[in-house]
């Protein structure tokens, strides 16, 4: 346990069900808790994780946290393995606020809008980090590890540090076997360099 | 278990928090049925370390057995967990009123987890209404902490006032995460059998239990009043509002209050009988009540009664403050608390392309679905009746073939009656374990009269939608069910949905649905997600 840190951090995790969304929960909620804050994290289980879009709100705070939802406007960060998924919670973000995406899309609908489109959209948020999750998930090793190259990208832009998250990656991975460990660190590390790129 | 515990924090869903307070509070046995949002409360009983497991824990073949298996651990003087979602409660509403009557050895404690908004369900009813026709005790926790300090008072009382407790747990705290503090663990109760008079429902031990029933209603409602659970703060300076708000609408009273100019009167309600002095202390006080519950307007409708509260306005889901139907959100609570909407980015222009829920790639469904359509493409008139699973996606594109799901077990019994009224052809499309749940009577019934219709048994070998739990009527085994309710061996067929068999599986199919009486087709192929991960 280290000393409690402090601040404020809204963040709407997003993506397409079986992306691993709940993956970069776990190792958030887990750092946060060695730094000593509250959290809230609301997730959807049940019918939405066939495919369908899929969004977890995860509120850290120093302060008590009341409502387990993020409010229209109070999302400090939108975090999004899937760019569509990015642009639908949008209208979610402060003003001041990150959106962090990949620029891989997930096509398992017939009406899925011009992708430039979509990015362009995404780019007019002032703050934005934007990583190619699939290219940089092979790089690391498995096309799988998209989850953990966008934590790597939203790392600069969360209040917590990035040896509490690296050491939950390892706690979640560890007991899966193989090299998964090793493989999902890289994926975190080339996200991150590429979002500060 | 009691020497070795160390106050450890954890971060737990509330259906977790739940287990981890069941467990603490002495618990022996606990049984459930799959059903989002309440499912991982067993799975969190099931996945606790085998050296930690004093209780017995199993996936029961449906809540009404789940409830009965409960209810037969407490007349053990043991103390005993059955948990559902919503709907899951009319399956077990039998055995749950009478449990009313016999009352408890062990504490009982029903554990109702309600889907307001739908996310997975087909209505979003309020189980607070069964704990109050029932006449039983009932927690609404707001957080994690109180969903484990509940839990562990409710079993508390359960056995001071001898009546099972239900506790109310909606999506959004089923399923948030967040620290829960334990505490000391207690340990189980011992063996001790109940009186036969009072587990006896003969009409002249009914009459007399159903009468002490009421005569603890008293009890009730003191223990409602004194509980801890529940806070009402008046503000003296200001008389214009008092919030009255339970369960997770607290938090979004609480999330929006900074930003009132002058804070408002406060009652939480946590329990139920709704703790009626503490209403009258608030109304009186105040000129406007605003009532804020998550699902039905259950307080919101006592207060208004008949002739509402004279000289007082209240505002809520019945007056239009807030909406009739649907999840609450921090977002409706604010605007009902009369504060203007948070700034937020202009994400520019909606709608934006949906992405429904879907099978998934190379899921045996998909298959059985597409042979099915094949075979009925000519067949104009005919109507598929589906159930309650993964299949029911079989109802949008592009299989668009299912013309029915009602509740588990429906899709037999409703295609028998649609046969029974000229469909032709009728059928009927069911998982394996939904059969197992409530499909089996249904078949028995149609065997009987040999119906005019062909029932399809999705045999996937799990509970796919909710997680991959244990299914009860899979394999061999479910194949002898469909030959002991009656169904003619030879009107069994058995076949593997994969690409590869298409042309013969629409051959078989379309075979059966020209025979005059009931054929049971079963598509047997493992669900491809949960193949690899079954669990126990």
């Amino acid at each position: 346990m280290e000393g409690r840190g402090s601040g404020k951090q809204d963040i709407i995790l997003a993506g397409v069900g079986g992306q691993g969304i709940l993956s970069i929960a776990y190792v958030i909620d887990h750092a946060a808790l060695d730094e000593g804050l509250n959290l809230r994290q609301a997730e959807v289980h049940g019918m939405a994780q066939r495919g369908g879009a899929v969004q977890s709100h995860l509120r850290l705070s120093s302060e008590t946290i009341f409502s387990d939802l993020i409010p229209r406007g109070g999302a400090d960060m939108i975090l999004s393995v899937e760019p569509l998924e990015a642009l639908r919670y949008l209208d979610s973000l402060a003003p001041s606020g990150v959106v962090v995406t990949s620029t891989t899309s997930y096509r398992n609908i017939p009406d899925y809008p011009d992708l430039e489109d979509v990015l362009e959209r995404l780019r007019r948020v002032a703050r934005h980090a934007i990583a190619d999750s699939e290219k940089l998930a092979k790089e690391a090793g498995s096309s799988r590890a998209q989850n953990m190259v966008m934590l790597g990208a939203a790392s600069p832009f969360l209040i917590l540090k990035e040896e509490s998250l690296l050491r939950h990656i390892e706690n979640l991975f560890k007991p899966r076997g193989g090299n998964l460990v090793d493989v999902n660190l890289k994926a975190f590390r080339l996200g991150r360099d590429a979002a500060g790129s | 278990m009691k020497k070795d515990f160390a106050m450890k924090q954890e971060v737990l869903l509330g259906d977790e928090a739940v287990a981890l307070g069941a467990i603490h509070a002495g618990l022996s046995a606990a049984y459930s049925y799959p059903g989002t949002p309440a499912s991982e409360i067993l799975e969190y009983l099931l996945r606790r370390p085998a050296e930690e497991r004093g209780y017995k824990a199993a996936w029961s073949v449906n809540e009404k057995t789940a409830f009965e298996e409960a209810l037969g651990a407490s007349f053990a003087g043991r103390r005993a967990l059955v948990s559902m979602k919503h709907v899951g409660l009319n399956v077990a509403a039998d055995p749950f009123m009478n449990s009313a009557l016999t009352g408890v050895g062990g504490g009982l404690l029903v554990v109702a987890a309600d889907d307001p908004g739908m996310h997975s369900s087909q209505n979003e009813q309020d189980s607070r209404y069964y704990a109050d026709f029932a006449r039983i005790f009932c927690f609404e926790p707001a957080g994690h902490q109180e969903a484990y300090d509940m839990t562990r008072e409710a079993f508390d009382l359960s056995e001071k006032l001898g009546i099972p407790v239900m506790l109310r747990l909606t999506t959004r705290i089923s399923h948030s995460r967040s620290v829960v503090m334990p505490r000391e663990p207690r340990s189980q109760n011992s063996l001790r059998l109940g009186q036969w008079q009072d587990w006896t429902l003969l009409p002249v031990n009914a009459r007399r239990r159903f009468k002490q029933l009421l005569e603890r209603q008293g009890a009730l409602l003191a223990a409602s009043e004194s509980s801890p659970f529940n806070a009402l703060t008046l503000n003296p300076s200001d008389r214009s509002l008092g919030i009255i708000a339970s369960g997770i609408a607290w938090n979004y009273v609480q999330e929006n209050i900074r930003g009132l100019a002058s804070k408002p009167s406060l009652l939480k309600i946590s329990t139920y009988p709704a703790p009626e002095s503490l209403i009258r202390r608030l109304t009186d006080h105040v000129d406007r009540v605003l009532v804020a519950e998550e699902g039905y307007p259950l307080i919101e409708r006592l207060l208004r009664g008949l002739y509402g509260v004279p000289g007082k306005t209240v505002l809520g889901r019945m007056s239009g403050e807030l909406p009739a139907s649907g999840e609450l959100s921090p977002d409706i609570v604010r605007e009902a608390m009369g504060l203007r909407p948070l700034e937020h980015f202009e994400a520019g222009e909606r709608p934006l392309a949906g992405r429904p829920p879907q099978l998934c790639a190379g899921c045996p469904h998909a298959d059985t679905l597409k042979a099915l359509n094949e075979a009925l493409r000519d067949r104009s008139g005919s109507n598929v009746f589906s159930d309650i699973g993964c299949y029911t996606l079989g109802a949008l594109p592009p299989y668009n073939a299912i013309q029915t799901c009602v509740c588990m077990g429906a899709s037999i019994s409703m295609a028998h009656g649609g046969s029974d009224a000229g469909i032709r052809p009728a059928v009927a499309v069911i998982g394996d374990s939904t059969f197992g749940h409530s499909g089996i009577t249904s078949l028995l019934s149609a065997a009987r009269a040999d119906a005019d219709m062909t029932v399809f048994i999705l045999d996937n070998g799990t509970v796919a939608m909710t997680g991959g739990q244990t299914s009860h009527a899979t394999g061999p085994g479910l194949l002898k069910i469909i030959e002991g309710l009656g169904v003619p061996p030879e009107h069994i067929l058995v076949i593997e949905p994969l690409p590869r068999n298409h042309e013969r599986n629409v051959q078989i199919i379309l075979e059966e649905l020209d025979h005059r009486g009931l054929s049971v087709i079963v598509a047997v192929r493992e669900c491809v997600t949960y193949s690899s991960k079954r669990r126990g």
